[in-house]
């Protein structure tokens, strides 16, 4: 390709505080993880801000690609989230909820020792650009060794991982801090 | 078992003025919820090479026409809006999911944290989504938005703008942005539009009039492409599932 033709890519703006106008339709509104289903986690938490403050009007996108079943995507046909992936808005309280199938690495797609994780992308008011963010969890022995959370300086990886949340099976807890002590890690991509 | 080797390297992507800072203290949100740690370069690993497929399943009838999706025609200055949605070496990115919101004519946001007193329009709602065709190609039928009030500094005005959340062939791929009108005199004066360093990068967020598309006696049109990251010949081309 020549320098010409390369094209730069458009520039971020903030979501703002409206977004549920365009976003509304495809929201999780899930409360809780079906009885009848497994295979499903639920990811609860809260989303801070420098004060401690609740953000109560962040969207939260968590991407998983380690879960694709095989066979057709039913999902395509429907207006419902594709496998791996959810979204979903804080309340007033800057609480999320997402209820999604769990995190799992193929073992021939995982010759890194990936342990389980999903990417996470926080859009809200006041942030220009959404950051990204990676969630682990703490029952998975493979945390240890995982390439990724091993870049992250020790004393900060805690801020990576959901713990579990003992009211109900599959439960995880994780909260976002934007700023301030116990910052979330972000990364750059 | 082979173990990645990764570079720990901080970066910072917004050296280049193309992109926003997150601290920005003229748009006083970004101050208490911007991090101020320094960010850490993620790898491509699996997760960052794939992304969600996006099917027509999502989509309703008039759900890129947001004109038609009351009784009655919305109040305002009808317009198309459309144009290409590429990747870094201009080919098209087929399939994305093209979502917008926007407020009314009068430049209200039918949102209940929306005080501004101008009036609400019963027929216009402002949201509204479609997929990219094979050619990257997009379009929606609104009404131009009105700039607005907000309360970031004494007599602060939005220009106006429709609001656009793309995703393309990966995560990484992932954009909100705005879309901005041209000729709009708001624009200089609004913080979060000059959150954009670069002077060209901002003019690549304002649409241009497109008098080839627009219908004599009935509607202008406005031409937006929009550029997101990755190649088709990288990795950021792989789907899933």
């Amino acid at each position: 390709m020549s320098l010409e033709s390369s094209r730069i890519p458009a520039g971020s703006q903030t979501v703002g505080p409206y977004f549920r106008i365009g976003l509304e339709y495809l929201l999780d509104r899930t409360p809780s993880i079906p009885p009848d289903t497994s295979g499903m986690i639920q990811l609860r938490g809260r989303v801070l801000d420098r004060d401690g403050a609740p953000v109560p009007d962040a969207m939260l996108e968590f991407w998983s690609a380690t879960t694709a079943p095989s066979g057709p995507d039913k999902h395509l046909e429907s207006r419902s989230f594709p496998i791996g992936f959810r979204r979903a808005p804080t309340d007033a309280d800057g609480v999320y909820s997402v209820v999604i199938e769990r995190p799992s690495m193929k073992p021939h797609e995982n010759e890194n020792a990936h342990a389980s994780h999903m990417l996470v992308m926080v859009f809200a008011r006041g942030l220009l650009r959404h950051l990204i963010s990676r969630v682990y969890f703490e029952d998975d022995p493979a945390n240890q060794g995982d390439p990724v959370l091993m870049m992250v300086p020790e004393e900060r990886r805690t801020t990576l991982i959901a713990q579990s949340d003992p009211s109900a099976v599959g439960a995880y807890r994780w909260d976002i801090t934007l700023q301030g002590p116990g910052e979330t890690v972000f990364f750059a991509w | 078992m082979r173990k990645e080797k990764i570079d720990p390297t901080m970066v910072d992507l917004a050296q280049t003025g193309t992109q926003p800072e997150y601290h920005f203290p003229p748009y006083l949100s970004s101050i208490a919820r911007s991090p101020r740690m320094p960010l850490i370069r993620l790898p491509e690993t699996l997760t960052e090479k794939t992304g969600p497929v996006f099917g027509q399943g999502l989509m309703q009838d008039r759900d890129n026409d947001l004109t038609a999706q009351h009784e009655g025609d919305p109040i305002g200055e009808r317009i198309y809006v459309h144009g290409r949605v590429l990747d870094e070496d201009g080919r098209p990115v087929r399939g994305a999911l093209v979502e917008v919101w926007q407020a009314n004519a009068a430049g209200r946001y039918r949102h209940k944290v929306d005080t501004y007193n101008a009036p609400l329009d019963p027929n216009f709602s402002g949201g509204g989504r479609t997929l990219t065709d094979e050619d990257g190609y997009y379009c929606f039928k609104t009404v131009k938005p009105g700039p607005y009030p907000w309360g970031n500094h004494y007599n602060a005005w939005r220009p106006a703008h429709i609001h656009f959340s793309l995703f393309g062939a990966g995560i990484l791929s992932r954009l909100v942005t705005q879309m901005y009108f041209p000729g709009d005199p708001l624009q200089p004066l609004d913080p979060i539009f000059n959150s954009i360093p670069d002077a060209n990068a901002r003019q690549r967020l304002v649409s241009q009039l497109d008098m080839d598309r627009s219908e004599p006696n009935y509607m202008l049109a406005y031409a937006w492409d929009i550029v997101l990251r990755g190649r088709s010949d990288t990795p950021f081309e792989e789907r899933h599932p």
